[in-house]
């Protein structure tokens, strides 16, 4: 029998830590999708995929350049020191995942910027001439390899990123894994195809992105059983906190929305549509889309209640 | 420089919460929210029960995840004692140093900053003990240099085989607990 009993009742801390709520998981989703779609636009562009005025790959920059904006927002929100959040930016803290973040993040702008500029909307063409000196100047091709060598690497850094920036809190054992990491960026690629693949007006394209979904979550499928088997063969601590999701509080959640609607209904449906025998429709890539910003809620929320044996 | 540590006799602690009005009092705390606390730790079973009685609080440890994964530098090791300390004009609130501490030691203060234990590093500066250690009505809290090893700290970490909390989440704690 063991019996703690505390006097101290903080905000946030006592009974259980909360102290992130719905703002990072939102953030971190929309982080990794960004990070897959830059990956994904990478990809294309060195395809040289930008020629084609249907290319997917003109709609995503522009559409993460909202996302990640979105997810900042989001992250600010978080902020219980809001008025000091350019302290971030007086520093480097090399160990500091956090402040590694903030200084991809500024990365990030530019390089999707650029990756719009190739190919911006008409409407801004006509009503700004530099756009169009500027999309002119960029498209050479030097320059498109140069922007999708940028968003390619920092597509990664961000995704990994995401991960990272919770695997690095050892004090809650449900984090403290490597695979946090990978996990993130291929859920994040995941989320990006099923978006390109709801968006994309090419048939080529749609199929290749609705098969590279299907690897996609397959290896997510992979990466999961290996987050939780690297969990399993770890110390007591991380037993336990494998367990919050293999029979405990948060099974349920993780099982039913991350694993089965997030990740094993949308491969089915993919798999059934790219071998033709049902038509490409949204449901799967919304599924997806749903399952990453699941995965992201229940980790957080699961690694907050995670701790080390009190003694 | 001194390496500021504590020791505190759970033999001699009777959990009557001194040390912690103490504190809230010497460093206004606000209201609900405690920088340091006690906990009755009750184990083994019927008839051999065993319970200790502990005061708690940051282990200001020598090894701090807190310290680590401030994007800021808010969260410090300062050159006074190594004592880990929080700056407020340069946190952003972020609270990533609340989810790395394995103690729970740390909080929000109400006007938006990571706030924890101190030391009471003014008073010590000054040369007195902190605050929770100067009022404890048992003297089971012993405060001091660990580098010094004529220090009284380390006089009382001799006496009985001390143990630290949760050893294996890695922070190198300061803060020994006698049994």
């Amino acid at each position: 029998m063991r019996e703690l009993v505390l006097t101290r009742h903080n905000e946030l801390i006592d009974p259980l830590v909360r102290v992130w709520g719905w703002e990072i998981p939102v953030y971190l989703f929309l982080g990794g999708w960004v990070a897959g779609m830059m990956i994904l636009v990478g990809y294309f562009l060195l395809r040289g995929r930008n020629r084609e005025d249907t290319c997917v790959c003109s709609v995503l920059p522009g559409t993460s350049f909202v996302l990640l904006s979105l997810g900042m927002g989001a992250l600010f929100l978080d902020l219980e020191h809001k008025l000091y959040v350019w302290r971030l930016y007086t520093t480097f803290e090399v160990t500091s995942p956090m402040s590694w973040g903030a200084w991809i993040l500024l990365l990030v702008y530019p390089a999707l910027a650029a990756a719009f500029a190739l190919r911006p909307p008409g409407i801004l063409r006509d009503l700004f001439p530099a756009v169009d000196r500027l999309s002119r100047r960029l498209d050479t091709p030097v320059g498109v390899r140069g922007i999708a060598a940028a968003n390619l690497v920092l597509g990664i850094a961000l995704g990994i990123y995401t991960g990272i920036l919770l695997s690095a809190l050892g004090a809650r054992p449900f984090w403290n894994s490597a695979i946090l990491g990978p996990l993130f960026l291929v859920s994040g690629l995941s989320s990006a195809a099923a978006f390109g693949h709801m968006v994309a007006r090419h048939q080529e394209e749609r199929e290749l992105l609705a098969r590279s979904d299907n690897v996609f979550l397959a290896i997510e499928l992979f990466v999961v059983a290996l987050f939780l088997v690297g969990l399993l063969s770890s110390s007591q601590a991380h037993v336990a906190a494998a367990r919050l999701v293999l029979g405990g509080p948060f099974t349920a959640p993780f099982w039913v929305l991350v694993v089965g609607a997030g990740i094993v209904i949308p491969l089915m449906i993919q798999l059934l549509a790219v071998t033709h025998r049902i038509a490409h429709t949204p449901v799967g890539p919304l599924l997806v889309m749903a399952g990453g910003l699941a995965l992201r809620f229940v980790i957080v929320a699961a690694g907050q209640v995670s701790h080390w044996a009190k003694v | 420089m001194a390496r500021y540590g504590m020791v505190i006799d759970t033999r001699k602690c009777v959990g009557c919460t001194d040390c912690v009005v103490a504190c809230k009092t010497e460093n206004q705390v606000p209201e609900g929210l405690n920088r340091d606390w006690i906990a009755d730790d009750a184990t083994g079973s019927f008839p051999t029960l065993h319970l200790e009685i502990r005061t708690e609080r940051c282990n200001h440890c020598d090894s701090p995840p807190c310290v680590a994964c401030c994007p800021t530098g808010a969260s410090h090791v300062d050159p006074f004692g190594a004592i880990v300390l929080v700056t407020p004009e340069m946190c952003i609130g972020c609270k990533a140093c609340l989810a790395s501490c394995p103690y729970d030691a740390r909080f929000v203060h109400p006007d938006g900053y990571a706030d924890k234990c101190t030391f009471c590093i003014h008073r010590v500066k000054d040369g007195l003990d902190p605050a929770c250690v100067s009022v404890c009505p048992t003297h089971c809290m012993t405060f001091g240099d660990l580098d010094d090893p004529n220090s009284e700290v380390n006089r009382q970490l001799a006496s009985r085989p001390p143990h630290a909390l949760m050893p294996a989440a890695g922070t190198e704690p300061r803060i020994f607990y006698l049994t």
